[in-house]
């Protein structure tokens, strides 16, 4: 675990500086720019996904996918970060007790 | 905001940005406790990877099950667009040698958001430096409280925690999804990723969403939409976090 740490903060240092050192022209190309702002999108929906719709190897429908029912909900009434990640576990927890 | 903001008005923006990066701090350390991570573990995540999208992303990969380095390549995908923060922040700054490797560490979505849309370098510098600082300082603070309340709280799923880190990554990614091509990003990063699950190890469906990045960053390549405004839609607007 404090090798993935260690490599996660040396690694993520580095793509930091290296932005404020390279020369712009090397990386100002419109491909870099879309792939880099499109990174996040994939990797997050991705994590959302595997996170709610997964146990292990096994594709899972539980709790959990009320609980991000509940944040969708939160969300599209402009809650703020910390209410719709309250409401989402609040939600399964209740549901659990059931 | 007035047409031309004082210095001092520019570091109080910054510091109500900290503030509210510091809701997401106690998440962060809370979900990254429940993932299986130690209290100093977590607070190292925070001080020295101090980028909030990646550490959720590492911590989130090793909850589903993932190993730790499949969790590191993730987060480090994620931290490229801090290089693309740089790009546009140096000439703004101007900084070299030590300040340059000091300032680096604080290039985030925030401190970035509150320097680009200064007039002048000074400017520039207040915002950058005044939002850096105070989200370092309340991101980490807020990541040890999060973490020691996690860990008094015993086994996460009684409190719902495994659902709370879902509803982390669907609030990070909710502010890009307004855009098309993001919408379309996202579902098919879903599709794979969940297709993935049943045959790939643990931590290779969310990498494997890294592809589909690349597949529709090429294949608008193609197609190019001629509303784009390329210099600012990789920026989050004042508030907004990575």
């Amino acid at each position: 675990m404090w090798t993935a740490i260690i490599v996660t903060a040396v690694g993520a240092y580095l793509l930091k500086l290296a932005g404020l050192s390279i020369p712009g022209s090397v990386l100002e190309h419109p491909l870099v720019h879309r792939v880099a702002d499109l990174m996040p999108v994939a990797l997050l929906a991705a994590l959302v996904a595997v996170q709610v719709f997964s146990t292990g190897s096994e594709l899972t429908v539980d709790a959990r996918t009320a609980g991000l029912a509940v944040a969708v909900l939160a969300l599209l009434a402009r809650a703020p970060f910390i209410v719709v990640v309250l409401a989402a576990a609040l939600t399964a927890a209740l549901l659990r007790l059931l | 905001m007035t047409a031309a903001p004082t210095h001092r008005t520019i570091v109080r923006d910054g510091i109500a940005v900290g503030i509210a990066t510091g809701a997401y701090g106690i998440s962060f350390g809370a979900i990254s406790v429940a993932a299986g991570l130690t209290v100093l573990q977590t607070c190292a995540l925070s001080l020295l990877v101090f980028t909030g999208a990646s550490q959720f992303a590492l911590v989130g990969v090793i909850a589903a099950g993932g190993s730790p380095m499949s969790g590191a390549v993730t987060a480090l995908l994620l931290g490229t667009r801090n290089t693309l923060y740089g790009l546009r922040l140096a000439p703004l700054l101007a900084w070299s040698g030590w300040r340059r490797a000091g300032a680096a560490q604080l290039v985030i979505d925030e401190s970035t958001a509150m320097s680009l849309t200064r007039d002048t370098r000074e400017a520039a510098r207040v915002g950058f430096l005044s939002t850096g600082i105070a989200v370092f300082t309340l991101w980490n603070l807020a990541t040890l409280g999060g973490a020691l309340a996690g860990e008094a709280l015993g086994d996460p799923r009684t409190y719902g925690l495994d659902a709370a880190v879902g509803a982390a990554f669907l609030a990070l990614l909710w502010p890009r999804l307004r855009d098309r091509r993001n919408q379309v990003t996202a579902v098919l990063a879903v599709a794979l990723a969940l297709s993935l699950v049943p045959v790939a190890a643990a931590g290779v469906p969310v990498l494997a969403a890294a592809l589909v990045a690349l597949g529709v960053g090429l294949a608008t390549r193609l197609m190019q939409d001629p509303t784009e405004i390329p210099e600012r839609d990789d920026l989050p607007s004042g508030g907004e976090h990575e």
